[in-house]
Formats: C-alpha cells, structure tokens, sequence
C-alpha cells in the first residue's frame, strides 16, 4: 500500500509521478469494486470514470489535512456527482481520513459511509450531496465566501455530463462567472454515459466547451485518464485571474476493467461475486 | 392599531445586524426591493450577493456560504423560496443542517393583485415537512426584528414568512421577547382557545373582544412558531377550555392548523375548527378585500368559534 505522512498533503502541487498516482488509483478502483459489490448496491461505473480526477487531486493538486478535516487553510473538494462517492470514500481512507476498514460499512445500516456523501456522517465531506445539479451551486458559494474572507484557498468541484441536464447547473455556471470566482474549478466527468444510454442520445449537452466558453468560463479539454494531462489542467487553473475554469474531461465509464468500460449497465449495479473476482484479477489484485 | 411594514422591519434589521458582524451575509433573487433587502445591499454591497432569478442556485450558493462560516440571509418571495427552491433548500440546506436563513415575504393571500402565481399559501407546509428546518410566521414589525436577531444567531436553517400587506401592530417593543418554540398568550379565557398567527392574530384579538360581549370568554394565543410547536401550552389551554380554533393566512393543509390538530389528536382531543384558505388557489384583488373574500377575519373567527363551541355542548 502507498502511504504518506500526513504533513505531505499540507502544500499544493506535491512532487507525485505518474506512475504513482496510477498504481494508486489502481487501488481506488479495487475498493470501489469491493465497496459496491460488498453493498451488493452503488455506482461503481462512474465511480470508476472519476477516479484518476480524484486521485489526482487529493495526491498531487489539493492542500489538504487529513488529521484535521476541519482545516481553515485546505482547498475544498465538492462531488456534486455524489452517486460516484466511493471513489472518493476510498480517496478519503487511503490519505488517512478515517480507517481503510470502514470501506466495507459503505450503504450498510450501521456504518457511517451513505450512499450519498454526508458531511456530518464522514469525515473530509465538504457538503452533503446526492440530488444532482445542487453541488455545484454550494461550490459556487464555498467560492463566494472564502474570496469574500480573503483566503486563497480553492475549490474544487466534479459533476457529471448527465447532471449537466439540471437547469441549476446553469444557474451555477451563470453566478460563478459573473462574481469572478477564479478560485472555482469544475471537473465534468465526460463519460458520456447516463442510465438510460448515451448522453448524446438522452439529452445532449453538446457542445459542452462552447457553452462554458460562452458563459463566460475558462475552458479546457483533456483525457481525464491521463495523469500528465489532468496536472497540467489543475496547474492552469491557477492562473486564471478573473475568470473560474471548467476542465472538460473526457473519461471511459467503468475505466480499468474491461467488461466494465463503456456499458451504462455499470452505472447502479454492483458487481456478483464471480464477477468481482474477474475484474479484481484484471486490476492486478492475486485473487 | 397602527399598521405597520415587517418586510421595512426586516430589512432594517438586517442593516443593524450588517453593522455589527462581518459574518452577515445576503442573497437575493432579484427582488431586493420588494424584500427590502436593497437596504442592507445598499449599506453593504461587498456582503450582498444579487444571484438573479434563479432561486434554486440562490439556495445551494447560500449553503456554500454558510460552509464558509458566513450567516446568509436569503430573500425572495414566499411563493418562489419555498416553492421553486424547494428542494435545494431541502438537499443542500437542511440535509446538512447548514445556517441559511430564509426569511420571505409576500406569503400569504394579500399579495394581493398580483393573484393565484404570486399568492403562496403552502409555503408553512412546505417548510414544515423538511427536518432541521423551524418555521416562523410573526405578526408585526416588533417581532419580526426580534425573529431576525435570533435567528442570526441560532445555528440551523429557518423559514420566516413575512408579507406584503403591512399588518397592525399588536406588541411593544419594551416588552416584547421571542423565543423559538413558545407561544404567546394574548388574552386569557375559559371558553375556548384561539390560536393564530401573523394577521390574523390580530383579528382573533377583535373576535375576542366581540365575543366577551356576547359572553364568551376567549383565550387567545398567537403561535408565530409553527416548528417547533409549543405543545405544551396547547395541550395546557385545550385542557382550560376544552376547544380550539386555529386560524392562519394559509392553506388549511398542513399549516398552523394542522401542527395544533397533529398536536391535540396525540395528546388531549378536543372538538376543533381550523381558519384558512380552503384548498384552493388565491385570486386577484387588493390584499385586505381578499382576507375578507376567503373569510379571514374578526367574522370569520367568530364563525368557527360558534361552531366549534356547539360541537362542545354536545
């Protein structure tokens, strides 16, 4: 297992190659997978499309404190996609948040991991999400108040292409860039893939980077697997003076196992236990 | 009585507040004029965030805020807060127990001319159903500044329902104390108990008063808390009077009247009446002629006190 002392995630922009943070968020998806079929219930499928975003930006891009969650000075992480939480429960355990043990109370009666984030139920939860399309709105607030106070710290916040349907995205979108909040980035998770089928088919948000552009936003595009990209994009970010930034990333649903990628089937259905075994074999776990 | 504005009350309060802690903050969506809200953006323009109409993100902007260790006010009309909004303010604010407060005006059918769209009379059911939320309907100016001030400083999301229509002023500003949860009893009496608030606890005064009259003796109670309820107090004068009259600028479904029935069936069941607007929407017209186009008044309470006094006898 990969582990650091806690002092290492007080600075931004650590020293982390690349072939670290993969093998890590190796072990993130093998928890989402453990997670969800353990639950017998959950969302590994986009769990899975988000995780090197957020592997990324809790091992390398965010100052944060997981011995002390509370942090005046951390930068903020908002999963307005609050479906995906296991990738980032596992994210949360693996910095030293709370034990890797509590993985497994994840959706059970008596554990403290929801099946939506709870910020009084777990620690490192900024805000208690799940309904889509209301992340991004607390974000834009989080945004609004640390600027207000005069604090650099950043927020962060992913949502997904299907919530990008919500008209309160917009409304989002709109605030953030008419209040200057350049200490606001948004990642879109761009699985393309929603529960009943392709997003292009459902309800297309198309042309994604074209409407933030015309909101007024900072607008990049990337693979959203690959890690040297999505640094580069956070490291950007930063030098965006007025305008807030949204990474368009282009990410394969149920990424890393290959019976997984690109089925919206994987979107709410955990894995049966055959299945786990196969895939956990795939991720490289000696079953 | 003299008539006075609770929004005017609310938004000079604000700017008191807004003097004395940085940490006050203020969302509106649009209306800052009507919800006085213009007067603290005035005075502090830094602290006062226009978020356009778009209410929904107004709510989930001002949970972040609250994140952020800010007290946000947050301000439109009834019909549109907790309405439109309804479920940001449930998913983003209350869920997470977060410090918003939501204070509104033009609740209620005097509105007026604006009709049915703007006329909220389900706002007090549809904040009353959501945990961690308190809801507050004061009654005039004095004890909708004593609300603002409390709230502000009481951790947790709230709903305060203000109006349009300025209302008679029934308390002194020397005397007067809020406290969450408790109701005030106006007037003592025997007979039955009428529990009300906003306007119309002012006509149950002038019921009460027409009634001794007759010789009936009213106990009057003005119940600004809807959430948390002072049970006690209603299970203390139904247990006096043996019937109860609750009255309300409201819908009769799931408001004032129905927190005191939910009340009394579980704990001392008394023959009851509720006053409200059936369960109909509003229509236009100038806001007092439409309190006494639904029967909300001093007659309307005198009704349903001789009715609910015959259901006693027998």
């Amino acid at each position: 297992m990969i582990t650091f002392e806690p002092e290492f995630f007080l600075k931004r922009n650590r020293d982390i190659d690349e072939v670290t943070l993969r093998a890590i968020a190796r072990e993130v998806r093998k928890d989402i997978l453990k997670m969800t079929s353990n639950a017998q219930s959950g969302h590994p499928g986009g769990a899975m499309s988000a995780t090197d975003i957020i592997v990324t930006l809790y091992y390398y891009k965010m100052r944060h404190n997981p011995l002390n969650p509370k942090w005046e000075e951390r930068d903020r992480f908002v999963l307005s996609k609050g479906h995906v939480c296991p990738a980032l429960y596992s994210v949360l355990a693996r910095t030293g948040y709370f034990p890797l043990e509590k993985l497994m109370e994840f959706r059970k009666i008596d554990g403290d991991l929801q099946g939506h984030p709870d910020m009084h139920k777990t620690p490192g939860i900024e805000i208690s999400t799940g309904s889509l399309g209301h992340g991004i709105g607390a974000a834009v607030g989080m945004a609004l108040g640390l600027k207000l106070s005069g604090s650099d710290s950043k927020v962060y916040c992913m949502i997904g292409d299907g919530e990008a349907q919500e008209g309160s995205v917009w409304e989002a979108t709109m605030a953030a860039s008419h209040y200057n909040l350049s200490n606001l980035v948004v990642i879109l998770d761009n699985n393309n893939l929603q529960i009943d089928g392709p997003v292009d088919e459902v309800m297309s948000i198309y042309p994604a980077a074209e409407k933030w552009r015309a909101f007024g936003w900072n607008v990049m595009e990337i693979n959203g697997h690959d890690f040297k990209e999505i640094k580069e994009a956070l490291d950007r970010a930063d030098r965006s003076k007025f305008k807030p930034t949204i990474i368009i990333a282009k990410t394969v649903k149920g990424k890393g196992v290959s019976f997984m990628e690109n089925r919206a089937e994987w979107h709410g259905k955990a894995l049966p236990p055959e299945l786990l075994k196969e895939a956990l074999k795939e991720l490289g776990e000696i079953v | 009585m003299e008539k006075v504005s609770l929004r005017d009350a609310y938004g000079d309060t604000l700017v008191k507040l807004g003097e004395k802690d940085e940490r006050i903050v203020v969302l509106d969506a649009d209306l800052s004029g009507s919800t006085k809200t213009a007067k603290f953006a005035k005075r502090f323009p830094e602290r006062f965030f226009n978020m356009g109409i778009a209410e929904t993100n107004m709510m989930n902007t001002a949970a972040g805020l609250a994140t952020t260790g800010k007290i946000p006010f947050v301000s439109t009309f009834a019909i549109f807060g907790t309405g439109r909004a309804w479920e940001a303010v449930r998913q983003t604010i209350c869920y997470p127990n977060l410090s918003v407060k939501i204070v509104c005006t033009h609740g209620g059918i005097t509105v007026g001319e604006d009709g049915a769209s703007h006329q909220a009379l389900e706002d007090v059911a549809n904040m009353r159903n959501i945990p961690n939320m308190r809801v507050i309907v004061p009654a005039d100016d004095v004890e909708t500044r004593a609300v603002i001030r409390k709230i502000a400083y009481t951790d947790g999301p709230f709903y305060v329902r203000l109006t349009r229509e300025k209302f008679p002023r029934i308390f002194d500003e020397e005397t007067f104390k809020f406290e969450i949860g408790k109701g005030h009893v106006l007037r003592e009496g025997e007979d039955v108990t009428v529990i009300a608030n906003g306007v119309m606890t002012s006509f149950a005064l002038l019921a009460a008063e027409e009634l001794e009259r007759e010789g009936i003796s009213v106990e009057v109670i003005h119940m600004s808390c809807v959430k948390p309820i002072d049970s006690e107090l209603i299970v203390k004068s139904a247990q006096k009077t043996g019937a109860v009259v609750t009255a309300e600028e409201h819908s009769i479904i799931g408001g004032l009247g129905s927190a005191v029935a939910e009340v009394l069936v579980e704990n001392y069941p008394v023959p009851m009446e509720r006053l409200g607007t059936p369960d109909v929407f509003g229509r236009s017209g100038k806001g007092w002629e439409l309190l006494h186009y639904f029967g909300l008044d001093d007659k309307g309470i005198i009704e349903k006190v001789k009715k609910v006094l015959e259901r006693k006898r027998r």
